[in-house]
């Protein structure tokens, strides 16, 4: 069986290097699609949503496949599957807010491929993986045509559906800065269900504390309430310098509650969206701190 | 364009089919190489009809692209039983009439067995979490979830 009737022969690449694949996605004649898990594209294949001439498989490019460490903190190949990066016991003991969004995509078998790198690049205001990516201030490593660039996470989603990215490029591997003693992140999703769904709405926040147990910086990201995810400075900046005492969670809360610009439909209204985006956050802050307390 | 020329082992034996890109992995077993075992539920990766381990790793045969498969090592359903021997996963089936029509079967079987390779010892929680991409429409689940615990016990030595 293939995907429906009047598709054109789709051509397939298998580059064994970054620069090789560049030069394979600036060759392509017609759309070109890059492929790591394949988890969102074959759904998107099969619907006929896309109609690329050429598929670009990246997993067997080493830097795309390997988790490393950098400068004390992690580099993630963008194509690492979440059962891959689960199963790192020293990423799992410094980022597990991080684990946490990208563990909650799918079911087992969805984990077997999942990737970080797609799921940011597919665009999805309700992707699990991104607000924890966007919380610990993660940048990601982008190739193209023009070289190889870092960006901010937060920067690479232009809307659902839609990046940043320009034509040719693709993005790497993702950098996870090196944590501090006392920091801890976290992340928490709404849905109505126990497993299996997709975020009403999702909040991930990092935090680091001085010896004294003071909040020295403080990242809070929100998914699912907006075209993307946002990172949701005033909320950061209400936690920095207190203990996270409830004056201060609930300050945050309301920051959260004022960046929210979600849709309305039957998974969720405005008001609630809104609402549950406050209580979330001040749940995965106080998750956080214990963390950074262990 | 030529199809593709694919070379992979398939539970253990050397494998060869022909396929364009956008076939899938399921569609290459089931209708190039004849392996029917592995089902095609919702072609989405929701049900887990199709799971196969790919390189060890659980995966939705209908998200995998045939062509990925070259080089790959793939385990199916058809490989589970050794010769006549059922597989004690197979055998609890069986026993606790696990299954009503038996498409949803084959993905039970080889996801669970997955499970058990990497956790003996199961509590049921873990066992229903980890078959929760795995979906069935006739059972209810209880009778799943007992078969893979009594299969767990089984293979302990328990």
């Amino acid at each position: 069986m293939s995907f429906g009737g009047n598709v054109s022969e789709i051509q397939f690449a298998t580059p064994q290097t970054v620069k090789e694949a560049v030069k394979c996605l600036a060759g392509a004649k017609g759309r070109a699609k890059v492929l790591a898990g394949g988890t969102d594209l074959l759904v998107q294949l099969r619907a006929g949503m896309v109609r690329p001439a050429l598929i670009v498989d990246i997993k067997h490019i080493p830097e795309l496949s390997a988790v490393k460490r950098e400068d004390g903190g992690f580099r993630v190949g963008a194509a690492v599957s979440g059962a891959e990066l689960g199963a790192n016991k020293a990423f799992r003991k410094a980022w597990p807010g991080v684990l946490e969004g990208l563990e909650l995509i799918g079911s087992t078998q969805i984990q077997g491929r999942a990737s970080l790198g797609g799921n940011l690049c597919n665009g999805s205001p309700a992707a699990d993986s991104v607000p924890g990516l966007i919380a610990a201030g993660a940048t990601c490593k982008i190739a193209g045509p023009k070289g190889t660039r870092e960006a901010k996470v937060e920067d690479v989603v232009a809307g659902p559906g839609k990046t940043t990215l320009k034509p040719g490029e693709f993005v790497v591997s993702f950098f996870l800065p090196k944590r501090p003693k006392h920091a801890g992140d976290a992340y928490l999703r709404m849905i109505p269900r126990t497993e299996m769904d997709i975020a009403v709405v999702g909040a991930a926040v990092s935090l680091e504390f001085d010896a004294k147990g003071v909040c020295t910086d403080a990242r809070v990201s929100l998914g699912a309430v907006a075209p993307k995810a946002l990172l949701v400075k005033a909320a950061g900046k209400a936690l920095v310098g207190s203990k996270l005492d409830d004056d201060a969670l609930e300050a945050m809360a309301a920051a959260c509650r004022a960046a929210c610009n979600p849709i309305d439909d039957k998974r969720g209204t405005i008001e609630y969206r809104t609402k549950v985006a406050g209580v979330l956050a001040k749940r995965a802050a106080r998750i956080a701190l214990e963390r950074a307390q262990a | 364009m030529a199809k593709h020329h694919v070379s992979t082992t398939i539970n253990g034996d050397p494998a060869e089919f022909l396929c364009d890109t956008q076939q899938t992995l399921l569609d290459c077993l089931r209708d190039e190489l004849q392996m029917t075992g592995s089902k095609e539920g919702c072609a989405s990766g929701d049900c887990g009809a199709c799971s196969v381990m790919l390189n060890g790793r659980l995966v939705c045969a209908c998200l995998v692209l045939g062509v990925e498969a070259d080089g790959a090592t793939i385990d199916t359903i058809e490989g589970v039983a050794q010769g006549d021997e059922l597989h004690p996963l197979q055998k609890h089936f069986l026993d606790e009439a696990a299954l009503q029509c038996g498409v949803c079967t084959p993905g039970f079987i080889v996801a669970a067995k997955a499970l058990l390779e990497e956790n003996p010892d199961p509590t049921e929680t873990e066992v229903r979490y980890w078959l929760a991409g795995n979906l069935c429409r006739c059972t209810g689940y209880d009778k799943i979830i007992r078969a893979v615990m009594n299969a767990a016990a089984e293979m302990r030595g328990a």
